[in-house]
């Protein structure tokens, strides 16, 4: 099969050569014991380069979330190595791994989770003021991250006087502020409405080709995974097939013949 | 459809000659159904023959000897019913995929899955290409809604083939309809 890959060869795209940003060898997270024990990945090796835009897609329960959160330092590893920026999480101490998940990786969740009691420039400066930022130099970094995701109007507002499409700007800006160069996206758009969804992915997109930012992002919908540079289809904890890093001569004709050899089959 | 009826809903806007009609198809159709300029003339003179289309020689835009082709009322009530038909497929489908699929769990689960996992990865390569190629290139209105019906459709299949995969897993016990097929172990 054209795109299958051994499960020992880490791959990564033409378009993102150089260090990745996020690398999983052979990585196996279990949860349980004995009979009980269920292995949510079960042998997962992927890398993700700076700037690339790497979207998740298989059915419940095929280990789309768990590789986040291990992504995100918010699951350990059963076996194996998850690499974030150079930095093996294994090595990492507990403050350490507090400290990169702080400053290094940002999540947005299906769930817009933005802090009701503060505005939107105050939800976006927290990292930062929580990192020991002074207050003025991060209301400067979050004004600015809140503008290259769209808003320069009623920063000062609640979260509740947002859409939201606008409060999922809010939740990206936030994950992206500060140094944060890997974005890890849960469902970012499942609580929105297609139009509001569109602009959302269309934002990580482009955060991926203005910032060098690397997205991480795991969705059921095609329309939105399609966004992405490349597409990984998990089947029960394991990589069962992925799209070729996109080929900026190919048309969508090669592209069809390629995937689908001599079969015939039309789109 | 056939062309003959997108060449009476062209001439209801008024006269035109033969390659007339075929570049205003093309551009009218977002480049998703090219015209062989024999084609047309042969389309034309059928409908000359069953009198839904009048032809007059002379100049025409221009074009000397040219000759012009208009809309008789007959040819305006033809085009009147294909507006009003709503295009249906005979039920049950057909498609190549859905066949294709169906045939494939006849073969074994373990099988239907692999041909599912490369039918869904060639799709949704599809869907990255045609979105890349939308953020690249301003589109006329007409190939918009083109690439449009292509996505759409392309999504369609793939939650199709989401569902296929669901039940797969789901109902393994019905999989396979052929008590002699070929089953696998594969979970």
């Amino acid at each position: 099969m054209q795109y299958q890959r051994d499960a020992d060869q880490p791959t990564s795209g033409p378009r993102h050569p150089g260090t990745p940003c996020l690398e999983f060898v052979d990585v196996v997270k279990s949860f349980g014991a004995g009979p009980l024990e269920v292995r949510a990945v079960n042998g997962i090796s992927m890398r993700v380069a700076a700037g690339e835009f790497v979207a998740i897609m298989g059915p419940s329960g095929c280990g789309k979330s768990t590789l986040l959160h291990l992504a995100g330092a918010l699951e350990e590893p059963s076996a194996g190595r998850v690499i974030v920026d150079g930095q093996d999480l294994a090595t990492l101490g507990a403050a350490e791994c507090s400290e990169l998940r702080r400053r290094d990786v940002g999540y947005v969740f299906q769930r817009l989770n933005l802090i009701p009691a503060l505005t939107a420039v105050e939800n976006v400066m927290l990292p930062l003021e929580l990192d020991g930022t002074p207050t003025g130099a991060a209301r400067t970094a979050a004004v600015d991250a809140l503008n290259r995701v769209g808003l320069d109007h009623h920063l000062d507002r609640y979260p509740d006087d947002f859409s939201g499409g606008q409060q999922q700007r809010i939740a990206i800006a936030r994950a992206v502020i500060g140094r944060r160069r890997l974005l890890l996206a849960d469902e970012p758009t499942g609580a929105l409405d297609t139009t509001n969804s569109d602009q959302v992915v269309e934002l990580l997109r482009d955060l991926c080709d203005t910032n060098g930012t690397s997205v991480v992002m795991v969705t059921h919908e095609p329309r939105f995974a399609s966004w992405a540079d490349r597409v990984v289809f998990l089947r029960d904890g394991r990589i069962v097939d992925e799209t070729a890093p996109v080929d900026e001569t190919a048309s969508v004709d090669e592209a069809i013949a390629v995937d689908l050899g001599n079969d015939g089959f039309t789109a | 459809m056939a062309v003959r009826e997108g060449l009476l809903a062209l001439l209801d806007d008024g006269p035109r000659h033969g390659y007339q009609l075929k570049t205003t198809f093309e551009q009218a159709t977002g480049g998703a159904w090219p015209l062989n300029v024999g084609q047309v003339y042969t389309t034309l003179d059928r409908l000359e023959r069953d009198g839904f289309v009048a032809v007059t020689a002379g100049e025409h835009d221009g074009a000397p000897g040219q000759k012009a082709y208009t809309l008789t009322a007959a040819g305006r009530e033809e085009l009147g019913a294909w507006w009003q038909t709503v295009p249906s497929d005979d039920p049950p489908p057909r498609d190549e995929l859905m066949i294709k699929m169906l045939l494939a769990i006849e073969n074994g689960r373990g099988h239907a899955l692999d041909i599912l996992t490369r039918h869904r990865t060639a799709l949704t390569a599809l869907l990255q290409q045609r979105r890349r190629e939308r953020r690249t290139a301003p589109e006329s209105l007409a190939a918009a809604l083109v690439t449009d019906a292509l996505v759409v459709r392309a999504e369609a299949d793939l939650r199709w083939l989401d569902l296929c995969e669901s039940r797969l897993r789901t109902e393994p016990n019905r999989s396979g309809a052929n008590p002699t097929s070929r089953e696998d172990t594969s979970t």
